[in-house]
């Protein structure tokens, strides 16, 4: 965003080696050898091969790559998760290497805060004492610390789950808490570790819009570690893609798209934003459902009309999805004082399954005027597909989830 | 021809060496006697408090305690239970015996725990300390607790103190190894987060591991209460007073009556102790 970019975090030939015979195994690395060859000939294995970049204040840096690439080795090393084996983290020129426990104890306190993949929640604390740990151990008073953890949550759009454990709260919902708990110490850096992985597509739209969100009212340094190239594309301000402990290519979205720096990248990017590679999953959103065994004619058009529809699903208490039902007809049984709503679903709805590659629906979404619906094998309503979203999607753009 | 070779080797002097060892410790007369001095008035506030208490108001006091440790999901059937083989055990004349057995077995968890927590602890942090701490519990627990009788009685004289100990060093392994067990099995992702924030390692260990390991090291602490219980018997045998010792005497006169109804009180005595450490065990929740 900013035209002047200042350095906040700059690594320099940071490397990893785990294992045994160190010397040897860099000295195999600096000739060229990579990864395989040196697990072969030393045992040791490579992390992360002389890394190196800089990370400007307030942008959103993303460490690319698939399982083995490093990159969660790498952000591990930028807060001494794990012990580097050669190199330097600099941040704000400060290194960090040179700094003893309790100074890197401070800088984990004040400076970066990290969320995890699985969340790292305490499942005996509840929401408010989790978010209140980074300042629980700094010693802050029981009052100060409960005022910013509440303020973090609403942050982050969770409110009235205070009392709740984690384990009572769906994974989006955990993950926020985990947000939360590493926004509560505010701190200038986010380490974000697979953040949003383990949530399902729905959710971790949610979560990206969310993230953006944030950003834009706080402007954190953040350090999103991610293998999902869209993720990528969507959230980062630049992406730095490795592959077998090495950084490929870093650059803006733009630049990776259109300056792909290896056959590597380009068969990555050749995956992206085309029809046949997005799937009905990917671009569904989320729809307005009415439980038949729960909600009469006035529940159902009340949810219409906050969400600005005039088609609401219906589904049962297991989301089987029955039919639809048209707001007019709602509006009818309304007037009629009748309760319920069984007489005017109309359950002609076309449908497909969340693989399916949306080239093969684009005719049929043309045509027919009812979004489609996605369903599992167990017909449970998962989201629905409209005409806006699929184009959107097909021009690059993100799914939003409203109409 | 084998037998030959190996009758030429000359018998190994271990019963020598060990009682050349014991004989080596008992000139440390003064320090053994600290310890057991120690000991001893741990097991005597316990007992004083126990012959304080009168019986009606020890049997309200059971219950009230395990009504509370069950709040979440109340056990009517253990209540019940307890009454009535608490007012069984005041019926059959055994109530000071059982308060007795009961005193031992306290002090020698207590201990255990005191002791074995923090090895636990320790265990789980350091790999030298695992490696030098796995056969030491091995031994422990596998040795014939009689043996641990003998060089007891040299080092502590006879009575409760020597009693307590044997079963102290009989029942410590089962704390030590599910503390260390419940540390090592948090997982890695919490570690990681702890340290992430800044945990100091005392933090980490108070708040994140321990919590975490709390099941399995409730699950040690009842294990060795059970074991320093089934020390009882053995444990009247150097002088330790309680049911042990009319269950050691109801075997010399081969009386099975008075046996079996000694047996049945530490029976009694087991199934409270195991089912409260039990409840402890649960978590409770706010809601």
């Amino acid at each position: 965003m900013s035209t002047q970019k200042s350095t906040k975090l700059e690594v320099k030939n940071l490397t990893k080696i785990f294992g045994k015979h160190l010397n040897k195994a860099k000295e195999l690395s600096r000739q060229g050898k990579d990864k395989a060859e040196i697990l072969k000939e030393t045992g040791a294995t490579l992390g992360v091969d002389n890394a190196n970049f800089k990370i400007y204040d307030g942008e959103i840096f993303v460490i690319m790559g698939l399982s083995g690439s490093g990159k969660s080795t790498l952000v591990r090393m930028i807060n001494r998760l794990i012990e580097p084996t050669d190199g330097e983290v600099l941040i704000d020129g400060e290194n960090l290497m040179k700094i003893d426990k309790k100074e890197l104890r401070e800088v984990r306190r004040k400076k970066m805060s990290m969320v995890f993949q699985n969340f790292g929640l305490l499942p005996n604390r509840t929401v408010l004492e989790n978010t209140e740990y980074g300042l629980e151990i700094q010693g802050v008073d029981k009052a100060t610390r409960e005022q910013k953890a509440k303020e973090a949550l609403e942050t982050v759009g969770i409110t009235g789950y205070n009392d709740e454990y984690p384990d009572q709260l769906s994974g989006g919902m955990q993950q926020r808490v985990g947000l939360a708990r590493a926004l509560a110490n505010d701190p200038e850096i986010l380490l974000m570790d697979e953040a949003f992985s383990a949530l399902d597509p729905l959710n971790r739209t949610d979560m990206q819009d969310q993230l953006l969100d944030i950003q834009e009212r706080l402007h954190k340094t953040i350090v999103f570690i991610s293998h999902d190239l869209n993720e990528a594309l969507k959230i980062g301000d630049r992406i730095m893609i490795m592959k077998d402990a090495k950084v490929i290519q870093t650059g803006t979205p733009e630049d990776i798209l259109t300056h792909p720096a290896n056959e590597y990248v380009e068969e990555f990017i050749e995956n992206v934003d085309r029809s046949k590679v997005l799937t009905a999953g990917n671009v569904m959103i989320r729809p307005t459902i009415v439980n038949i065994e729960k909600a009469g004619p006035r529940l159902a058009l009340k949810m219409m009309k906050d969400t600005e529809v005039s088609t609401a699903y219906v589904v049962d208490s297991r989301r089987n999805l029955l039919g639809i039902v048209d707001a007019n007809d709602v509006i009818k049984l309304v007037r009629e004082k009748n309760g319920d709503l069984t007489s005017i679903v109309q359950t002609k709805v076309p449908t497909t399954s969340e693989d399916t590659p949306i080239s093969d629906l684009m005719d049929d979404i043309s045509q027919t005027g009812i979004p489609f619906a996605v369903i599992n094998d167990k017909k449970q309503l998962l989201g629905i597909i409209v005409r806006g979203a699929v184009l959107g999607a097909l021009a690059g753009n993100e799914v939003s989830n409203f109409e | 021809m084998n037998s030959l070779i190996f009758s030429s080797i000359p018998q190994l002097p271990l019963a020598h060496w060990i009682d050349n060892f014991v004989d080596w410790l008992v000139q440390f007369t003064g320090f053994f006697n600290a310890i057991t001095n120690f000991i001893g008035s741990i097991n005597n506030a316990f007992q004083w408090v126990f012959d304080l208490i009168p019986i009606w108001l020890f049997i309200v006091l059971v219950l009230a305690l395990t009504y509370y440790v069950n709040r979440d999901q109340q056990n009517w059937g253990l209540l019940i239970f307890e009454f009535l083989g608490l007012l069984m055990i005041w019926n059959l004349d055994f109530w000071r015996d059982m308060t007795q057995t009961l005193t031992l077995v306290l002090t020698a968890s207590l201990i255990a725990l005191v002791i074995g927590i923090p090895l636990g602890i320790l265990m789980a942090k350091s790999h030298t300390a695992e490696v030098i701490l796995k056969p030491i519990l091995d031994f422990m627990q596998t040795m014939p607790a009689f043996v641990y009788l003998i060089p007891a009685v040299a080092l502590f004289g006879i009575g409760m103190v020597p009693g307590i100990v044997a079963s102290v060093i009989f029942a410590m392994p089962p704390t030590v190894r599910m503390t260390n067990m419940g540390i090592r099995e948090v997982p890695n992702e919490l570690i990681e987060a702890a340290d992430s924030f800044g945990s100091t390692e005392w933090q980490k260990l108070f708040k994140v591991e321990l919590p975490i390991a709390k099941t399995s090291l409730m699950a040690g602490v009842n294990q060795s209460m059970m074991l320093s219980l089934s020390m009882v018997v053995i444990a009247s045998m150097i002088g330790a007073m309680g049911l042990g010792t009319k269950v050691y005497f109801a075997v010399g006169r081969n009386d099975a009556g008075n046996g079996f109804a000694a047996g049945l009180a530490i029976v009694i005595l087991a199934i409270i102790l195991d089912r409260l450490t039990q409840s402890l065990t649960r978590s409770h929740r706010k809601h």
